[in-house]
């Protein structure tokens, strides 16, 4: 791809600030999304995925998170300049964010067409009232909720988890937005539902040409929506690349080991390949190559140097001594 | 081979209030509608399906954490429901159990050292010296891979991993015959998932333990199981060898189930048809075929009737009025994926 892309990320830097020392919870994350594409963030819990989607949006919780660095450029604008007003107006019109709890992200006490309509209220192009029952409706509509004129006077409980998460994408999407975050949406839903779900976020995607960052630890996932991934493993992306390319022949030792600790589904039956040790605590990384301790393949340099970030085939990047060595 | 656990016939409702306090309207919830199964000893039986179908309900009877409504349990042929206390507690030393979440499931007040002995002093504290408790309890450890220097901790002071890992020591610890595990994996991150199910596996291997599993996985279900049940609103509606079940799902739901789970190669990824609608309401279930109003194989009589599991043609039991029209609608189209392999080194071991 040529074009610009919608939105670049540059050694992004989101530390939390305890009594027990820094956490740096995203270290040097760098990657940029283009128009009407796919990227996933697959990683381990604790990895910094969610608060680098956090920072995205700039709801780091404060004050104990803070973007100590880096840029996030959206179309060529940086919004870590912009004030507090300035990115009010970008979320929901130019980039928003689906959540993974849906029960938590909608208010008890409204009725859903109340909440769904807030989203257009921000607006300031949206019309009278009577016009804004009409684009509720017709975007719970295009999320396929059945019958959304009678639907949206009632309460989050009446709806079940699957419409719920419907709901969350509909206010999610409800200005076109040009960028669309989903952290982990469909963990709390079943399997036949998250592949409804998943499908009709794919559609949306196509139909309204989003640019989608899917977060998730779930690979399966990864490889039914994306075109690219990113593996984040303590804070800083191992590897990125296409999804093709990072599954059927994992660069980083730490895809590899994922990928090979997977039970899947299409395999004889096996004793799993496992991970030894468990994720770094945060507040105290090893030195060097954060996976070292656990790697399989680490040697003396891994130790003492975090490995350079290089490029290889199919636009993908590796940060591993391993590659740079010309061994892989 | 003798079953070690049998169902017969087995039936739970809840009663539900519906409306009125003096003249109260109830309705009855049927999360378990009439399900038989049996365990054989040293097998690792599966049930699988999604939220609703009632797999921890009939954990939570096997346990006799509930009563169940109709139907009878066998326990080495004993009916459960018969037990008198003296029983009870017999049984319970015999069948343990490893949930879901560790973190809530550990006392988060006792140490893990008290953790995992409370059961051996609960059942055997008069005949064991302390010593010989404590043996035990460091056996039990050493056993899951639990470091001895986290003994004297409390439960928060572990990790995910760490604490799943007592929560196994606890179950063995009395060496049951029979342990149930709900969703034993599904709160861990990948790495660590892959630990603590080679893990129950070795385990499995070393102590000559059966398991009930429950999870809602099915790459993991394929992974450790070697029977399987499929469940959807209270009924199972398929059963059987777990390669056999793999290899050919018949039923429509097992299918959709199957095809619902992402696959982890991209050129893999299929373009089927999500499955439509959502699970019933187990108050008010569909009439005939519970799945029916999902099902896109749907004929008038899946309407009517009510379905029952038989043996199919593809060498399992299914609860299907169209299992041979299935089974036939599927080698037409050629599956393109094949779930399972023929042979398997790990059912060869068990029998």
């Amino acid at each position: 791809m040529n074009a610009k892309p919608v939105l670049s990320v540059e050694d992004l830097r989101t530390y939390f600030y305890t009594r027990a020392g820094v956490v740096k919870a995203v270290d040097g994350v760098s990657f940029s999304l283009h128009e009407g594409e796919s990227l996933g963030i697959a990683g381990e819990s604790g990895c910094g995925k969610s608060i680098t989607c956090l920072s995205l949006v700039r709801l780091v919780p404060q004050p104990a998170g803070q973007i100590v660095s880096g840029k996030i450029l959206i179309e060529g604008r940086n919004i870590l300049d912009l004030d507090e007003e300035e990115m009010r107006r970008m979320r929901g019109e130019v980039i928003s964010m689906i959540l993974q709890d849906p029960l938590t992200s909608l208010n008890p006490c409204y009725t859903i067409g109340n909440q769904v309509s807030e989203a257009f209220k921000l607006d300031s192009k949206s019309g009278t009232t009577k016009n804004l029952k009409q684009k509720v409706i017709k975007v719970l509509k295009s999320v396929n909720i059945p019958l959304p004129e009678q639907r949206v006077r009632d309460y989050p409980f009446q709806f079940s988890g699957g419409m719920r998460q419907r709901v969350l994408a509909a206010m999610a999407i409800a200005r076109n937005p040009k960028i669309l975050i989903a952290d982990e949406p469909t963990t709390s839903l079943d399997v036949t539902i998250q592949d409804q779900f998943l499908k009709l976020l794919k559609e949306m995607q196509a139909r309204l040409k989003m640019a989608l960052v899917m977060i998730t630890h779930d690979l399966g996932i990864v490889a039914q929506t994306c075109d690219r991934v990113a593996i984040m493993y303590a804070g800083k992306i191992v590897e990125t690349g296409t999804v093709s390319r990072v599954f059927q022949a994992p660069a980083h030792p730490y895809t590899e080991a994922l990928m090979a600790a997977l039970p899947k589904m299409d395999e004889k039956r096996k004793k799993l390949f496992q991970i030894e040790g468990e994720p770094p605590n945060l507040l105290n990384l090893p030195k060097g190559c954060r996976f070292w301790p656990r790697c399989q393949k680490s040697m003396e340099r891994c130790r003492y140097e975090y490995p350079p970030v290089i490029p290889i085939e199919e636009g993908g990047e590796v940060a591993c001594w391993l590659c740079s060595s010309g061994e892989f | 081979m003798s079953a070690l656990l049998e169902l017969h016939d087995v039936y739970k409702f809840f009663p539900i209030v519906l409306s009125g306090v003096i003249k109260r309207k109830m309705a009855m919830l049927k999360a378990v509608d009439g399900i038989s199964f049996s365990i054989e000893k040293g097998a690792c039986f599966g049930l699988a399906g999604e939220s609703g179908s009632g797999k921890t309900t009939i954990s939570k009877m096997i346990l006799l954490l509930e009563k169940n409504t109709r139907g009878q349990i066998l326990f080495e042929g004993k009916d459960l429901s018969k037990f008198n206390a003296k029983e009870i507690m017999w049984y319970r030393t015999r069948v343990q159990t490893i949930f879901q979440d560790a973190a809530s499931s550990l006392n988060p007040r006792i140490r893990i050292c008290d953790i995992i002995r409370e059961p051996l002093e609960v059942q055997l504290g008069k005949s064991l010296s302390k010593t010989e408790i404590n043996n035990r309890m460091e056996e039990m450890s050493r056993l899951v891979g639990l470091p001895f220097d986290k003994l004297e901790n409390y439960p928060h002071e572990l990790s995910g991993g760490q604490q799943q890992r007592v929560a196994i020591a606890r179950a063995i610890i009395l060496h049951p015959s029979l342990v149930i595990l709900d969703e034993p994996v599904s709160a861990l991150d990948v790495s660590i998932r892959a630990q603590i199910l080679n893990l129950l596996i070795d385990i499995q291997e070393k102590q000559g333990l059966t398991y009930l599993i429950i999870a809602h996985d099915l790459a993991m279900l394929k992974h450790v199981t070697t029977q399987i049940g499929v469940m959807y609103l209270g009924n199972i509606v398929e059963l059987g060898d777990t390669d056999s079940v793999f290899s050919t799902p018949v039923h429509p739901y097992t299918r959709a189930l199957f095809d619902a789970v992402p696959h982890y190669i991209p050129e893999r990824v299929e373009t089927t048809p999500a499955l439509k609608g959502e699970i019933g309401d187990p108050i008010n279930p569909p009439s005939g075929c519970k799945f029916h109003p999902r099902c896109e194989y749907a004929i008038d009589i899946c309407n009517t009737e009510a379905p029952t599991l038989m043996q199919s043609g593809a060498g399992h039991l299914v609860s299907c009025h169209r299992a041979d029209n299935m089974l036939d609608i599927h080698s037409n189209n050629k599956m393109e994926v094949s779930y399972g392999e023929e042979n398997d080194s790990r059912t060869q071991q068990n029998n």
